[in-house]
């Protein structure tokens, strides 16, 4: 392999698991303040891409991803009102049915919107031909779009949640619920804003993503197997672990498609979602202290 | 023997069911009858899993296809270029080959139904094993997940394989003669016959189960659904258990694959899909998870209402708000709601409230 080759498929493997990393830490805001895993992560992204692209035939670029990525926001505050917020001590088992039966929803409405077909936002700068020499490996613009907005959403998050208030609360009520309520913490709205986060962030990803992977109604449920496979990986509820285990998987998927047919890509990344669940459930870079204490 | 008393009224329907269709000249409506009883087959298998042994699964559409293409392709693709290997050779002096023509009169050399169903089975007992095992360690979401991904892993198999067909599937499946002049077909001819094949089948796998769940291994079920460390502290095995009611589910899930593929002469890549996994999880809940004849009047209701093409484009959209009401406000099945005891009850209190102003 040649070194151009080698950092095409290193730059196409970051970009991915840019993206994969961005959706499994929207598993992880969630799974942190509610302990539920929201199986309609995948769709957030999916709103994101579609919305934008809609909105573009009315207004320039920046204000359409703007106001898709608020847009998705208020459908992840809708869905926590609807759907979560009332009920009472729900089952595991019956919250896992509710977020799958969302996930189907959001699917059918962007289709009945949307329809079968593939789109995609512009490039954000030049056309798909335009590219730029690293090494000798020719990159689109786009990826430094992907990479630069994904390392941007993980910084400002880190921030909001050591720095700021609101994201103290949101802390103190994912560690503990109760002792939370005590200190006069609404924690209810915590579990909205944890949705509203993870909507915005996986909205977001969807539009930096759309000019190179395209949006479709169904990307959904591929994004999201994949972002839980890193949030796993990672270890669950950690945002550095998912960094790192993103760009993994990314740069495992990218080269893999030197050795396997591309058909069983996705094969690959689910074979290592059951070894890992199987074999070091909590992770590569949890304690096995801490996951004893967790219920698997 | 009670168990037996309490499916007569159901072959009594069932009987009804046929006289009636023929008596007003709508015997089409057998067709999806006897798809829906099929479909019905795997969601009872599923039941059991999930309302007695209390563990979800995402990947029960994988063992219908397992079931569905491998007997589907064993019956359909010739095995003339290979007819010198060893196995071909085993295989055919055992008796298990059957040598015919195609549409097109090319000589074919194919696995007979009867074995290539049993292949199929037994094949889907042991992936069911080797990922049983593992798999039913976890819990909650992980079991969720692990499961959703075993699913799109045979899916994504069953597209990209030449020897599955790929995006198309695999057609022109010989029909399965189980005896002679018994055979799962989709001739215009053997439609009434085939509706007692799968009916009579969804009878006995019913009866079947209904002695399990009332058996020594399902009160050890529930008791692992309770909870997993105090059935454990019994001294219930419960990984044993557990594991052999996803096999069992597994293999009605592939049964029901085999024959269902050879009624429908093709099997194609959305049967693995995970939709229908979710349909099936989905139809066992609205039938009250722990409820077997729950679990078979929605199966038949809502598999031959979606059959029937009632919900028009909006098919994939019911069952997820399906899902979705059920949880929310029966996790219970909608069999539990028990309206007119309600009715009564809130009837009763409006009679008192007033007699109260009075």
């Amino acid at each position: 392999m040649t070194t151009e080759l080698f950092i095409q498929y290193l730059m196409a493997g970051i970009t991915y698991g840019s993206i994969y990393a961005i959706v499994a830490i929207g598993f992880n805001i969630i799974y942190n303040t509610t302990g539920i895993i929201n199986f309609a992560q995948g769709e957030f992204v999916m709103f994101g891409g579609m919305i934008s692209i809609t909105l573009l035939q009315f207004m320039p670029l920046p204000l359409a991803i703007l106001s898709a990525v608020a847009i998705t926001m208020l459908i992840g505050a809708l869905i926590e009102i609807c759907f979560i917020r009332w009920l009472k001590s729900p089952s595991v088992l019956r919250l896992i049915i509710i977020t799958i039966g969302i996930s189907i929803l959001s699917r059918e409405v962007a289709v009945h919107i949307w329809g079968e077909s593939i789109r995609s936002l512009p490039y954000f700068v030049g056309n798909e031909i335009t590219s730029i020499s690293i090494f000798g490996a020719r990159i689109s613009p786009q990826v430094l779009w992907v990479v630069a907005a994904s390392g941007l959403m993980v910084i400002c998050l880190g921030i909001f949640f050591q720095i700021t208030s609101v994201g103290r609360e949101m802390r103190a009520s994912a560690s503990n619920r109760k002792a939370a309520t005590l200190c006069g913490i609404n924690t209810q709205n915590m579990v909205t804003l944890s949705f509203v986060l993870s909507a915005g962030i996986g909205a977001l990803a969807g539009c930096v993503m759309s000019p190179i992977t395209y949006s479709q109604y169904d990307m959904g449920t591929g994004l999201a197997i994949k972002g839980f496979t890193v949030a796993i990986l990672g270890g669950l509820g950690s945002s550095g672990g998912a960094v790192a285990a993103g760009l993994l998987l990314g740069i495992i998927e990218a080269f893999s498609v030197s050795v396997v047919p591309l058909a069983f890509q996705d094969a690959i990344s689910i074979a290592i979602l059951l070894i890992i669940l199987f074999v070091r459930p909590q992770g590569l870079f949890g304690s096995k202290e801490a996951a004893g204490l967790k219920e698997f | 023997m009670k168990k037996l008393l309490s499916i007569l009224p159901l072959l009594v329907v069932v009987i009804g069911v046929h006289l009636l269709t023929s008596a007003t000249d709508t015997m089409y409506y057998l067709t999806q009858m006897t798809m829906s009883a099929y479909y019905s087959l795997l969601i009872i298998g599923l039941c059991v899993l999930m309302g007695y042994a209390g563990q979800i699964s995402l990947g029960h559409a994988g063992f219908f296809a397992i079931g569905g293409y491998l007997s589907a392709a064993l019956t359909t693709h010739s095995l003339i270029p290979h007819q010198n290997t060893t196995l071909v050779g085993l295989l055919d002096s055992a008796g298990l080959l059957l040598s015919g023509q195609n549409l097109y009169g090319e000589a074919l050399l194919v696995v007979t139904p009867w074995a290539a169903c049993i292949i199929a089975v037994l094949t889907a007992a042991i992936i069911a094993v080797i990922i049983g095992i593992p798999v039913l360690k976890l819990k909650g979401h992980y079991l969720a997940m692990a499961t959703l991904g075993f699913g799109i892993i045979i899916y994504r198999v069953a597209l990209a394989m030449e020897y599955f067909g790929e995006a198309d599937g695999i057609s022109e499946v010989p029909p399965f003669v189980l005896m002679s002049g018994l055979s799962v077909s989709g001739n215009f001819s053997d439609r009434v016959q085939n509706y007692y094949i799968a009916w009579v089948l969804l009878l006995i796998g019913m009866v079947l189960l209904l002695n399990l769940i009332d058996s020594r291994v399902g009160r050890a079920l529930r008791g692992i659904h309770g909870s997993d460390e105090a059935a454990d502290a019994m001294g219930v095995n419960t990984a044993r258990f557990k594991l052999q009611t996803f096999v069992l589910s597994a293999v009605f899930a592939a049964v029901a694959g085999v024959l269902l593929t050879h009624y429908n002469g093709g099997i194609g890549p959305s049967e693995a899909g995970v939709m229908k996994s979710v349909r099936y999880v989905a139809i066992v809940a609205v039938g009250g998870m722990a409820h077997l004849w729950g679990a078979l009047l929605m199966g038949i209701v809502l598999n031959f209402l979606s059959l029937r093409g009632v919900f028009g484009s909006y098919d994939d959209a019911v069952f997820g708000l399906i899902l979705i009401v059920i949880m929310l406000f029966a996790p219970n099945g909608i069999l539990s709601l028990n309206i007119r005891h309600r009715l009564k009850h809130f009837l009763g209190r409006r009679k008192q409230d007033k007699e109260g102003e009075a």
